[in-house]
């Protein structure tokens, strides 16, 4: 661990909103709307079944297994997966091991969606035909942001537009994880990825809404830190048919230079400053999900930003940067922008 | 059985149809695309019973397909050129998989430049994929073929790539003979895999192996792969015995007994061989021509048998091998006949790359520059 980290911790520790989920929600007046409920319903409320068995090889605080953890519960063992290269694989274990309770199979790294349209077709075909009995098992992909902001996005694209029925899950870690944190298309502007250790100078793109405007059956963002949302939205995917996409973000520790105890806290703040939307999409219908509904209606106020960044090793570049404040305040903006376009689609 | 006189494509098509598919998928390229449509058409009726998906490239295309074999079905897909070069990584997906895919490859020259026309290098850039293939020089073979390599696939649950030349058989009008579905229905069951993946089965499909498993996953394939040559010997005995027709061996000879003079090829060239043979032989000048029907694992031992001891074999290949002399079957041929113990004249080269017309008369220029001591 580098000091930088345990400086991090130092002041993640003294932050007050630590250990306070939910805390400005529980103040708004929705807190009566289905969705806080939902939001507050307890995980000993969800089924027992675990999907990531003991033994992963995944980093302390990895977010990936957390939030296959609550995909699993509802999704549950009749399941199929598709993962290409990603930390996901390189912690299953080794062959013949793998931490996962369902069949998995691992693909090319661009070949995500085809390879998961290739299994749901012919689980179709071979249902019908009588070949294969019973109910069809989940088709899924568990893929990180490399794998679908950039490599995938092609057959991603086309899996959307074909309707092809499976969940799209894609964990956002904003880089290439496994081999080292890279930049990718979901890197954030300013963070410092080993391929650009300057701080990156571009924006990333938003593809969520890429995904919204194919008109796939479901769309939705979540988060590892709100795991009821997360739940739910993966109990309203596995209900629907065809093509779904479900993003989930995913606060990384040796990526972002946070604590490793920091994961779930570092989600928490990145849907409360609104450097990450909540939201979801069924059948063309667009629902912004608290907390990120009240943040973009200014009923209340985004967590402090300037504390978010600060907080991350690897936006040490702005935080040392004699113009941080003004950094700060145009990332504010773009957020604030951002949640603006969301609002207009309601 | 029936007399069809069809293109290569829709011979192609109909025997695909008659495997009973279960998952095609399939992405334009020139000469290939009137297969897919063909077939697309049958989906659009009714009367092909799988799903037919169409994707938005080959590398997906390869992708869905080797997917869809692992839970069990039957596939296929096809494609030319640029569209087999896009699927590379796949194809090696595919084989490592051990799953039994089978593709159509309609021959056509890659870039650069563009250039539509028969030529074979597209599929012998996939000659280290680990992949199965067959050649066909008529229709009659390209129909019979699919059925061969669904046999030998699915035994050997290693994928193979079915090659006919585009335009030139693809296109083409010819005759041939189709086998009724009761027979085809004999010779393929349903697919019966040792595994297949489904949460009744578990297992991590294609996980991270350290060196050891590696190594014995990759050595086991090659020895299949050669251990294949018997398979494709026994599936072709099985497929005479029960349509009662002839199929040509894995090398095939078309020549007089006593030819002195050998002519390996393969693709459409290999039937215009015959006549430049025979040509050969009215001139005085005793010749065979030699038919590569399985290029992938070469048939070294056929070849070897064939040729007496002191004969000549000219090697004409409609491909380069670049950083060596002439083209692939060259290659095999000079590696095939090293060390035997029989003194065989080789000489070879490329020839009708990018769909130069390759006509009798042309083919016998060569033939006759290269026993007259010029290269090609």
């Amino acid at each position: 661990m580098s000091e930088n980290i345990r400086e991090n911790k130092l002041e993640s520790a003294v932050n007050p909103m630590v250990g306070l989920p939910h805390g400005e929600i529980s103040k708004d007046k929705s807190h009566n709307n289905e969705e806080v409920a939902a939001l507050s319903s307890k995980l000993a409320d969800m089924p027992d079944y675990e999907m990531v068995l003991k033994g992963t090889g995944a980093c302390a605080g990895c977010p990936s297994p957390m939030g296959l953890r609550i995909v699993g519960k509802v999704l549950g063992p009749n399941s199929v997966v598709v993962m290409t290269p990603s930390c996901t694989v390189a912690s299953t274990g080794m062959m013949p091991k793998s931490c996962f309770d369902i069949p998995v199979l691992n693909c090319a790294f661009a070949s995500a969606a085809a390879t998961a349209s290739g299994i749901t077709g012919a689980y179709d075909a071979l249902i019908e035909k009588g070949r294969i009995k019973g109910p069809k098992p989940t088709v899924f992909t568990w893929i990180g942001d490399g794998g679908t902001y950039d490599i995938g996005l092609q057959g991603l694209s086309a899996a959307a537009e074909r309707n092809e029925d499976f969940i799209y899950f894609c964990y956002n870690n904003e880089a290439y994880g496994n081999t080292g944190m890279q930049r990718s298309g979901a890197t954030p502007l300013h963070a410092i990825t080993t391929t650009t250790p300057g701080g990156k100078t571009e924006n990333k793109k938003n593809l969520p809404i890429l995904m919204l405007e194919h008109k796939c059956a479901y769309v939705a963002t979540a988060s590892i830190s709100y795991p009821q949302d997360l739940f739910r939205k993966v109990a309203k995917a596995k209900a629907i048919k065809g093509f779904r996409y479900i993003e989930v973000h995913s606060p990384c520790g040796p990526g972002w230079k946070i604590p490793w105890s920091e994961t779930v806290d570092m989600g928490r703040r990145a849907v409360k400053t609104g450097a990450w939307a909540l939201w979801e999409s069924e059948n063309g219908k667009f629902t912004i999900n608290p907390p990120t509904l009240q943040i973009a209606q200014g009923k209340a106020k985004p967590a402090s930003l300037e504390e978010y960044v600060g907080l991350q090793g690897r936006f040490a570049l702005v935080t040392r940067s004699p113009d941080k404040d003004k950094i700060i305040a145009e990332m504010e903006e773009d957020i604030q922008n951002d949640l603006k376009r969301l609002l207009a689609r309601l | 059985v029936s007399k069809r006189i069809e293109t290569g494509n829709t011979a192609c098509a109909l025997a695909v149809q008659a495997c009973n598919i279960d998952y095609m998928a399939a992405y334009p390229i020139t000469p290939q695309t009137t297969l897919s449509e063909k077939i697309a058409s049958w989906a659009a009726s009714g009367e092909f019973k799988g799903k037919y998906v169409l994707v938005e490239s080959e590398h997906s295309a390869m992708s869905a397909v080797t997917a869809a074999s692992a839970t069990g079905a039957r596939t296929f897909t096809a494609t030319s050129s640029q569209g087999l070069l896009h699927m590379h990584e796949i194809l090696h997906y595919a084989s490592g998989g051990r799953l039994p895919v089978v593709m159509a490859n309609i021959n056509r020259a890659v870039l650069a430049p563009w250039c539509l026309y028969a030529d074979h290098q597209d599929s012998i850039s996939q000659r280290d994929t680990g992949w199965l293939q067959l050649f066909c020089a008529c229709h009659q073979e390209i129909y019979d073929s699919v059925f061969l390599a669904y046999k030998v696939a699915e035994k050997t649950e290693i994928p193979v790539m079915i090659s006919y030349d585009g335009f030139l058989l693809s296109h083409s009008l010819l005759p041939f003979d189709t086998v009724d579905d009761e027979i085809i229905k004999k010779y393929l069951p349903d697919r019966d895999p040792a595994w297949f993946l489904h949460p009744e089965n578990g297992g991590n499909f294609s996980n991270v192996a350290m060196a050891a498993e590696y190594s014995a996953y990759r050595h086991r394939l090659a020895d299949d792969t050669m251990a294949s040559l018997q398979v494709f010997r026994d599936a072709i005995n099985e497929y005479e015995n029960l349509t009662g027709r002839k199929q040509p061996g894995l090398i095939e000879a078309s020549g007089p007994e006593d030819a002195e003079i050998f002519i390996l090829s393969m693709g459409s060239m290999a039937s215009e061989m015959e006549i430049v043979a025979s040509e050969l032989t009215t001139q005085g000048k005793k010749a065979s021509a030699l038919k590569v029907r399985l290029y992938r694992p070469f048939p070294s031992e056929e070849l070897a048998d064939i040729l007496p001891d002191g004969s000549t074999l000219i090697v004409l290949d409609r491909n380069i091998a670049y950083g060596h002399h002439g083209g692939v079957l060259y290659m095999e041929a000079r590696s095939a006949l090293y060390g035997i113990n029989k003194k065989i004249k080789v000489l070879g080269g490329s020839v009708g790359l990018g769909g130069v017309d390759l006509t009798t008369s042309v083919l016998l220029d060569e033939v006759n520059r290269l026993l007259g001591g010029e290269k090609a």
